[in-house]
């Protein structure tokens, strides 16, 4: 069984200064998971450091949600395209 | 050490209002932040320099004495000696800074006028920033799981590197980035690896890829050869008539699959066939004759 690490939807706001509906935004549009249980929602802190980059995004570069939204699809297609270039180029070393 | 401009850093004029610096700095934060830059060097450096502009042009106090000595920047701490001791001495309370602790990235520039960090804003909890390394390994190397010490700003850490790590994976090693900031967690050091070529052994994913030679007389009447693996020496059969580049299939004898043990891929051997040189007129003799037949 795998065991599951989750932080309060409340704690984190406290400890971040940041609004607890920034997050449910977050939530409705897809980019964050929140579980409920026992009527307290939790966060998986997996996805913590990708929640901190939507913080930075939001309060220090003033990116709305979809800014957000359009920037995490971007960068997931960038880092695919990274990672695909680097395939390329380990099978361009068979030819060398 | 040299004078940094910060309005020229900024985009902004001397006048500018706080609103447009503020327009500035987020303008351009947004084209340099490392987060939408990921590996990107420059664009790290500009962050640490626009961050810094704005530090110190949207502070008035900063500001104020950024422009009082700007380009007199050596001057200032005599400068503010002085102006301290006149206050001092007719009696007033100095209006002196006091460096904040935030620990960022500044230039030198910065920490003479203003000593160390200051205050960036928000004081929320940041985790540390990531930092990134290489690892070169032989071929030989990325096949066993194996143990190395990396040495990561003058901390030695040691890592298990599992089998079959890809060239240019990258693996994460939780923490030993960073410290975080306003007692954020640390960041996280990424490592990726760069495999070198291999002499006789090509690698594509698990399968491993090897032309050998072999004799004309083998590759005819077939028989049994010794070849090199990354496992060991392998007897193989050779088929009789085998034709050149013709290839064959040693299954479980090429790559470790990635975090799955005892699972691989296989090895592809490609027969180089070798016509004889140097014959001599007999054997010469023999040739005409099969040719013949």
């Amino acid at each position: 069984m795998k065991t599951e690490y989750l932080i309060s939807l409340d704690d984190f706001c406290a400890s971040h200064n940041i609004e607890v509906s920034f997050i449910r935004s977050l939530h409705e549009t897809g980019l964050v998971d929140i579980t409920l249980i026992e009527e307290v929602s939790f966060l998986n802190l997996e996805q913590l450091q990708q929640l901190e980059k939507y913080i930075r995004f939001y309060y220090d570069l003033d990116i709305n949600l979809e800014g957000i939204e359009t920037i995490t699809h971007l960068l997931f297609r960038v880092n695919s395209m990274q990672n695909e270039i680097i395939a390329l180029r380990n099978r361009l070393r068979l030819y060398e | 050490m040299t004078f940094v401009d910060y309005y020229k850093i900024l985009g902004i004029d001397k006048s500018a209002a706080p609103k447009d610096i503020k327009n500035a700095y987020r303008k351009l934060a947004r084209k340099f932040h490392p987060d939408l830059n990921p590996d990107n060097a420059d664009a790290k450096k500009n962050f640490q320099q626009i961050n810094e502009a704005n530090e110190v042009l949207s502070d008035p106090e900063k500001r104020k004495k950024y422009d009082q000595y700007g380009k007199d920047w050596q001057h200032a701490e005599e400068f503010e000696k002085q102006k301290h001791y006149r206050e001092k001495s007719s009696g007033s309370r100095g209006a002196g800074y006091s460096g904040g602790t935030s620990g960022g990235d500044y230039s030198d520039f910065f920490e003479s006028i203003f000593g160390g960090g200051g205050n960036r804003g928000r004081q929320v909890k940041y985790r540390g920033e990531d930092y990134n390394a290489e690892i070169r390994l032989e071929l030989i190397d990325a096949y066993k799981t194996h143990q190395q010490t990396v040495s990561v700003n003058d901390k030695k850490i040691r890592i298990t590197i599992p089998a079959g790590i890809e060239n240019g994976q990258t693996i994460k090693i939780s923490g030993h980035g960073s410290p975080g900031i306003n007692g954020g967690p640390n960041g996280d050091l990424y490592i990726t690896f760069a495999i070198a070529n291999h002499s006789i052994f090509k690698r594509s994913g698990i399968n491993l890829y090897a032309t050998i030679e072999l004799n004309l007389y083998t590759a005819v009447l077939g028989g049994e050869i010794t070849i090199n693996t990354l496992d060991g020496q392998v007897k193989l059969k050779v088929k009789p008539e085998t034709q050149n580049e013709s290839k064959v299939k040693l299954k479980g004898k090429g790559f470790p699959v990635y975090k799955h043990d005892g699972q691989f891929g296989d090895l592809l051997v490609t027969w180089s066939v070798k016509v004889p040189t140097n014959l001599t007129d007999h054997q010469k003799e023999l040739f005409i004759q099969l040719s013949k037949s």
